[in-house]
């Protein structure tokens, strides 16, 4: 199993995403330069946070054209695992492989605050470590993190459990003051139909250990580790049973 | 080059008509004319007269306070770089530096808020990388007018937000985390704001890199950004004051493109690690005559250019528009001869392009051709050691008495006029409404507004998040952490120049304390008003000297720094401000001190001795609306003291929390560590503190800003500890109460002057400062 982090130019938070895959969850991990054109030996692809080609034009709008992002299409295509973490998600959203798009915040600044995040589902490759429900701090760190979508979009997304994180308050609760940009219901994070695709706007890499602040977005990695052994798990189980055979 | 013609006539037969017109548009003065044309020997081409203009002009040359600056001391076991270069450098061991400096951007900013404020991001971050040293940290130092100001309150906040803005648009792109820093808004700012940013940068002791020109012979490339019409005579502007045609100079200031600066960085340090760089110099004011003219002098060679080869983003530029462009995120470097496709090579992989457009020579002169034409032939020695050198007159301002006894009692009687000794017995209901009111002070109450606009966590360092004392960042690869802070007080250096300097080292080196670092080095940017009126040069003169005592006293050599002057307008001066920046070390990164929760039950102190010392304090001004009375004392080997036994109690694990007391006092000091920070839960205490006496006033007591001290909580396992650390120091320990609960509660003597909802102050403190 091995983890990809796209470094595309203007990515600044490459290097915190390799750093809590290679040293705190002990993984194998390299970089993908956004003029690659395959990333065929990755198991998940993350796109990082950052400001890709400055975000001139819109947020992700140049990235999502650039040559590494076909492959990551092919990758998703055949179900691989790609997370686009604030940058990376707005990146996901210009490229279509998420719904929506992400607006300005609300506030019309710049944001970077720890914000309480409530995790919607656990049965998911992504957040299986979590516990149903659980509150937890990560931070934000954006301009252009208001979630929007058409109506029949979001009735999809709450309908089929597409919405994997929202910002909630103290008591657990959606409410407006809890939503740090405009985000349409609370949306923190969304996941697409086929449950492969995953954006969100929080950054869990910079919640990894206790001195930092919070280490709640440990798991979330953690979540994505244990997916990938228990795929490898089934993958080794039928091996055995064609050895015995 | 060596299609290069040799120097021609053209020099010569083009002559020069050199009206005073011509000289006053260029800032020079007749006599520095005289020199110029008597270094030179003939009259000076238009490029070069330009060119002297930028490299004599006050920011570029220091030509006011060189002669000052020289008295500060520089040196130390872990100087391994000291001023003169783009950034100051200090090794912390482990094979690691840490290079660091703080520049101006006053000038522009105020013309331009938005991108003044971010190309100045844009140039200390380049000085730094420049060395050889990723940035990790950005710290800014910001003033203003006051922004509930009734005449100019909407300017000063239309200035705050413009400058907040830029300064996060840069920063943030970039990818560096602006940790931290200050802002001050006192009418003084109003006409002349001040922009103070500085950056620091990690590096290996071997891969440091100097703005040196060596290797005769040697391919002189040009690597970033375009150049283009902007920022022409950028360093001459900000070497003048402003007057009413200040907005017509727009033009002046440059644009920023922090992605470009972002790919600049990365090609650069990776052309670094591969080898192929000899020396490199960031072009920032005054562009490419700095860069190129500098990096000559320091190694002994001269350079030569050919304009032509310069990559243009307009058509039609001139040589003289070429060479004083100011436009951002261009590097100049010099490459190991033969290795110039590898370098371009790096580049191109980042989308940039590395030009060759000079060479190395051995003539000690910067020449400057284009197509082939030369243009400009100078002496490196005339633009940099050779420029004028002045010792302007310094006198203190009328009236000031040269008895600093008597100048103290004069001040004391004014203070007590506008706040008689009756009046400083504050009732509990006064205390309660002061508290309220300092707490919504613009200069005391929360900066969460301001820092929530900057990415503080990217790169995943920031042990210490900004609001506290120092910033702190750790360094992954080791167990070490730095610290730094930005510090300076113009009231104080307003009242009384040279302990308002010592006062401003010791207020920064305390709050390194606070978090648990060492003080290891100084950086520090002078903002001044115009050095041709003697009581400022005199200002600066004992400023400069002030400074260099604290900095002796506490071991912290100044390795960078930067002098803004002529921050005045229509004749209006700011308050002398040196702002201090101080740099401190962790060895172990577990023994730093954040603000966190207290825990009920520990125990309270206030370490240091409290004098009655009212003058010049947030609470005179902002309650009484003066700024009267004289600056505290300082007690140089008190202050020091007091910072070994805090760092001594935090390496010792021995203190819970550690906070400075000075800006607002004691009651300010402890409400603010209750409070909650970046989602940690608030705090309470309940205090018992004797009633104030004899010499000491309730409102002395409360809300005095003596330096010298610091509130420090402690486990109860510790108290005994901490108290016998404390005499072991000589410094006076005491016990104010204990964390418990949720108000903050103060009991003087008998009276209960104080109990509140921390939440309810909370909220008052942190809604204050937002537009």
């Amino acid at each position: 199993m091995k983890f990809g982090v796209v470094v595309f130019p203007g990515s600044n938070c490459d290097h915190d995403t390799y750093h809590v895959i290679s040293k705190l969850i002990g993984q194998p991990v390299r970089f993908i330069w956004h003029a690659e054109t395959s990333v065929a030996d990755c198991d998940v692809v993350i796109l990082p946070g950052g400001f890709s080609y400055g975000d001139y034009l819109r947020c992700g709008a140049i990235a999502s054209c650039s040559p590494v992002m076909r492959a990551v299409r092919d990758h998703a295509a055949h179900g691989g695992y790609v997370v686009g973490i604030c940058n990376g998600f707005q990146i996901l959203c210009e490229a279509g492989l998420l719904p929506g798009v992400l607006l300005r915040n609300t506030g019309l600044r710049f944001c970077c605050d720890f914000v309480r995040i409530r995790v919607e589902r656990t049965d998911t490759p992504f957040t299986r470590a979590y516990a149903p429900c659980e509150v937890i701090t990560l931070p934000i760190a954006h301009g252009e993190g208001n979630y929007y979508c058409t109506p029949e979009d979001v009735r999809r997304l709450e309908a089929t459990g597409g919405i994997l994180f929202r910002y909630v308050d103290a008591a657990g609760q959606p409410t407006p003051v809890a939503n740090p940009n405009g985000s349409l219901h609370n949306i923190a994070g969304i996941l697409n139909a086929e449950g492969n695709v995953l954006g969100l706007m929080p950054h869990p890499e910079r919640a990894c250990e206790e001195a930092l602040g919070s280490s709640d977005g440990l798991r979330f990695f953690q979540s994505l580790m244990l997916t990938l052994r228990d795929a490898e798990q089934q993958r080794r189980v039928p091996a055995t049973v064609t050895v015995s055979n | 080059m060596s299609s290069t013609p040799e120097p021609t006539t053209d020099l010569a037969t083009t002559e020069l008509v050199v009206t005073a017109e011509l000289l006053a548009l260029h800032r020079l003065t007749p006599e520095e004319y005289a020199r110029l044309r008597k270094l030179l020997g003939r009259t000076p081409t238009l490029v070069e007269l330009g060119i002297f203009s930028v490299m004599w002009s006050e920011h570029c040359s220091y030509k006011s306070s060189r002669v000052y600056l020289k008295t500060l001391p520089t040196t130390g076991p872990r100087v391994v770089q000291g001023p003169g270069e783009n950034a100051g450098i200090l090794d912390i061991g482990d094979g690691w530096c840490i290079a660091f400096k703080i520049e101006s951007h006053n000038h522009p900013s105020f013309i331009e808020p938005f991108q003044g404020a971010a190309t100045g991001i844009g140039g200390i971050l380049r000085d730094v990388f420049t060395m050889g040293a990723r940035p990790v940290a950005i710290l800014n130092s910001l003033r203003f007018g006051l922004p509930d100001d009734p005449q100019n309150g909407a300017r000063n906040r239309a200035l705050l937000d413009g400058v907040v803005r830029g300064i996060a648009h840069y920063g943030n792109a970039f990818g560096c985390p602006t940790v931290g820093g200050e802002v001050y808004f006192e009418d003084c700012y109003t006409s002349n704001p001040l922009v103070n940013a500085f950056a620091l940068g990690l590096v290996r002791h071997d891969q440091i890199f100097l703005g040196k020109a060596r290797g005769v012979g040697n391919p002189v490339m040009y690597v970033g950004a375009k150049t283009g019409r902007d920022g022409i005579h950028g360093a001459t502007m900000a070497s003048s004051e402003f007057d009413d045609d200040a907005l017509a100079k727009r033009p002046t200031v440059q644009v920023g493109d922090p992605f470009c600066e972002k790919l600049l960085l990365e090609a650069c340090l990776e052309a670094m690690r591969a080898g192929c760089i000899i020396g490199i110099q960031d072009m920032g004011a005054a562009g490419l005559t700095s860069s190129s003219c500098e990096m000559g002098a320091r190694a002994g060679t001269g350079i030569d250019l050919e304009l032509s080869l310069v990559p243009q983003r307009e058509t039609g530029m001139t040589p003289y528009e070429i060479m004083l462009s100011e436009s951002q995120e261009r590097m100049l470097l010099v490459a190991d001869s033969g290795r110039e496709r590898e370098v371009q090579e790096i580049f191109a992989k980042w989308g940039l392009a590395a030009v060759v457009v000079g060479r190395v020579t051995d003539t000690k002169r910067l020449r400057v051709y284009d197509h082939g034409r030369l243009v400009a032939d100078i002496a490196n020695a005339h633009l940099t050691d050779d420029a004028p050198r002045y010792e302007r007159p310094a006198a203190p301002p009328v009236g000031w008495l040269p008895d600093a006894d008597a100048r103290r009692n004069v001040r004391e009687a004014e203070l007590r006029n506008a706040f008689p000794i009756a009046a400083r017995h504050l009732s509990g209901k006064q205390i309660r409404t002061d508290l309220r009111r300092l707490l919504q002070s613009p200069n005391l109450a929360s900066r969460q507004w301001i820092y929530r606009q900057y990415d503080h966590m990217v790169r995943t360092n920031t042990i210490v998040l900004p609001g506290a004392d120092a910033a702190v960042i750790r360094i992954k690869e080791t167990r070490k952490a730095v610290a730094m802070t930005l510090d300076g007080n113009g009231r104080y250096v307003f009242i009384e120049p040279r302990l308002g300097a010592a006062l401003a080292v010791a207020e920064a080196c305390r709050n390194l304390v606070a978090v648990g670092a060492e003080p290891i080095g100084l950086t520090n940017c002078l903002n001044f008003a115009s050095p041709e009126r003697p009581e400022v040069m005199w200002q600066l003169r004992e400023v400069i000297a002030g400074m260099g005592e604290a900095a002796r006293a506490f071991e912290t050599p100044i390795v960078s720094g930067n002098v803004s002057l002529y921050n005045e307008t229509e004749g209006r001066g700011v308050f002398p401000t040196p702002v201090i920046g101080a740099v401190g070390l962790v060895e172990d990164v577990r023994t730093v001190l954040a603000p966190r929760t207290l825990p009920d039950g520990d125990s309270v102190f206030l370490l240091g001795t409290t004098g009655e010392d009212l003058g010049g304090t947030e609470y005179v001004r902002r309650l009484l609306g003066v700024v009267a009375g004289p600056a505290p004392a300082l007690d140089l080997a008190a202050e020091r003291r007091l910072q070994q036994c805090v760092l001594e109690g935090a390496r010792r694990r021995l203190l819970t929390a550690a906070h400075d007391c000075a800006d607002g006092g004691l009651l300010i000091a402890l409400a603010e560590m209750c409070f909650s920070a970046h989602g940690k839960a608030p705090s309470g205490m309940v205090l018992d503190l004797p009633e104030a006496d004899g010499e000491l006033s309730r409102a002395g007591f409360l809300f005095g800003e003596t330096p010298g001290r610091m509130v420090v909580v402690v486990a109860p396992q510790h108290t005994a500890e901490v108290v016998a650390l404390c005499q072991n120091y000589g410094i006076p320990s005491r016990l104010l109460g204990v964390v418990r609960g949720d108000r903050l509660t103060v009991a003087l003597g008998e009276e209960t002057v104080l109990d509140e909802p921390i939440a309810e102050l909370e909220h008052i403190w942190r809604s204050a400062l937002s537009f």
